[in-house]
């Protein structure tokens, strides 16, 4: 079952005041606490107990997938391999994440490795949130891994957000794209304290007329250390755009390595990068509406982060 | 009631200290509306920010209804009732117009609240309202935006750096509709403005021309304006939009 501290886990990173609607699968402390199937998507244990397999059918449309992991024994460190087979013409949300409560000396580690088969013209709408809490000395630590494969004509939206608490996280994240299919990517990242985050993205454009967007903004606060490295390879006639744009703040260390490679002559590749402090005249003008310069500050990083 | 008791402010150069308002009096009563005038360069937006506590003045008192303000912060002013537009406004990323027109006003809002703030500066709420105030939104709407966050806030003292500055001539004829207003609804509240635009001049109770840090001339607006147009101090909008504001 599920205690009060993974309750306020799972509504942190879910959304979830109560059971979910539609399919879930609840991981509390490396075990599964609580599944639901539907007669669409079924969630099948893998038969070495390191994952599960999540089965969404042909032409399903409007359901959704809660799989939350909640940690809050310290020193528990798990490896989890989950793997998503959807097929084609659906239209499903899948909500993944991490909430880690460590209040022990030791440090507790979930690294999820999702990987994704999209079947034709299905859209994905996929959210991860992570989320670290508990005042121990033992690290929260999360290396998430995904995996996404794009059927013809399909698209995915991904929603990455890790706003507090984890102290050290490497995500990566590769896609390929078959034709006509899309990829928006949206990371939204805050690091404070000593803490460190790199992500990586690595995407290549396989099929004519495959789209890509990958958006990273955050925010580097204390002597926190964030590395953003994107990659996107052209291998045909497409479009592929990623954006890295930080606030620097305190003794923060910021490295953004926005790379395209483009291996046809019809691809289009654009990418962006911005890292500075936020700008006096915007704490200035929050000011003069009445708001102290912490208010301020604080008003400008969450809709920066919103 | 603002009063500026020889106010004066410099900044240091390379070459020594340059004083940009020179030993400046000047009192706002309540319900009056002044606009300050004056070539570029003379200390209008120095005075403003002064005014605001963006700028600290290096020597003279502000008091704000018998409060000597002079040491107060901008935020401490601004919870006293001194409201701000910049002449160039700010852009935030993320922060919609509806956002900032509720921090603008201390609270929530709803849609309909801020609706009529927006439909004051002529925009269409249902096209802005989601809107992030960013690159996205050109200057002229990024002006009204600012604008209306000053009409947001209702504050005994509303301070416009150049409201023209960026407007259309459209949203130009709007702009002395909103002023017009304020001080129909709000007789308690006072309004300075800088500008140069001979139609808002027009409407003030008052005019004080600034040069060289110094108010060079002072008085009513009829008093004061002839001797203005025709001189940079009271442009006049363009003749076409004077004839109907068809281009």
């Amino acid at each position: 079952m599920v205690d009060e501290i993974q309750k306020r886990l799972l509504e942190e990173i879910a959304g979830l005041h109560e059971m979910p609607e539609g399919a879930y699968n609840i991981r509390a402390n490396g075990e599964m606490a609580s599944r639901n199937t539907t007669a669409n998507i079924d969630i099948i244990s893998k038969d070495d107990g390191t994952g599960i397999d999540v089965r969404i059918k042909a032409g399903t449309q409007n359901e959704s997938v809660h799989i939350p992991v909640v940690l809050s024994e310290s020193g528990l460190k798990e490896v989890v391999y989950n793997d998503f087979y959807i097929g084609d013409d659906c239209d499903v949300t899948i909500v993944a994440g991490c909430g880690i409560d460590n209040c022990g000396i030791q440090d507790a580690e979930h690294d999820g490795l999702h990987r994704f088969f999209v079947g034709k013209n299905s859209k994905i709408k996929y959210v991860e949130k992570h989320y670290g809490s508990g005042d121990g000395k033992g690290k929260r630590i999360m290396n998430p891994g995904t995996e996404v494969h794009m059927g013809e004509d399909s698209s995915m939206e991904m929603e990455m957000v890790q706003i507090k608490g984890v102290d050290s996280t490497v995500r990566k994240t590769t896609a390929d794209l078959a034709a006509g299919s899309k990829l928006l990517v949206r990371e939204r990242l805050m690091t404070h304290g000593e803490q460190s985050a790199v992500s990586i993205y690595e995407v290549d454009l396989n099929g004519e007329g495959a789209t890509a967007d990958v958006v990273s903004r955050s925010v580097a606060k204390d002597t926190s250390y964030q590395k953003f490295d994107a990659k996107i390879v052209g291998n045909t006639l497409c479009n592929g755009h990623a954006e890295c744009d930080a606030i620097i703040m305190g003794n923060a260390k910021i490295l953004a390595v926005p790379q395209l490679e483009a291996n046809h002559v019809d691809a289009a590749l654009i990418h962006e990068a911005a890292i500075g402090k936020i700008a006096g005249e915007q704490i200035t003008k929050l000011m003069t509406l009445g708001l102290t310069e912490e208010e301020a500050e604080e008003q400008i990083i969450n809709g920066f982060l919103k | 009631m603002l009063e500026l008791k020889n106010i004066s402010f410099e900044v240091s150069e390379e070459s020594g200290s340059k004083e940009i308002v020179h030993d400046l009096s000047l009192t706002l009563e309540d319900g009056r509306f002044i606009v300050i005038t004056g070539p570029n360069g003379g200390g209008k937006s120095t005075l403003a920010r002064v005014i605001a506590g963006i700028n600290m003045p290096t020597s003279g008192k502000i008091y704000l209804d018998g409060t000597d303000i002079t040491e107060k912060s901008i935020t401490e002013r601004a919870k006293m009732g001194v409201s701000y537009g910049f002449q160039q406004p700010v852009r935030f990323k993320g922060i919609t117009v509806h956002d900032l027109i509720c921090l603008a006003a201390g609270k929530e809002l709803t849609v309909s609240q801020v609706c009529e703030y927006l439909a004051e500066v002529g925009l269409c709420a249902r096209d802005y309202i989601d809107r992030e105030v960013n690159a996205s939104l050109s200057g002229g709407e990024l002006k009204r935006v600012e604008i209306a966050t000053v009409l947001a806030r209702g504050s005994k003292l509303s301070i416009f750096d150049e409201p023209e500055a960026g407007i259309d001539l459209w949203s130009f004829q709007n702009l002395i509709r909103v002023f017009e207003k304020m001080r129909e609804t709000d007789r308690e509240g006072s309004i300075l403005i800088i500008s140069h635009q001979e139609r808002i001049l027009d409407i003030a109770d008052e005019i004080v021309v600034l040069a060289d840090g110094k108010i060079v001339q002072q008085g009513g607006k009829d008093e004061i304006l002839p001797s203005l147009i025709g001189t940079g101090s009271a442009a006049s909008v363009c003749g076409k939009y004077n004839a109907g504001g068809k281009m």
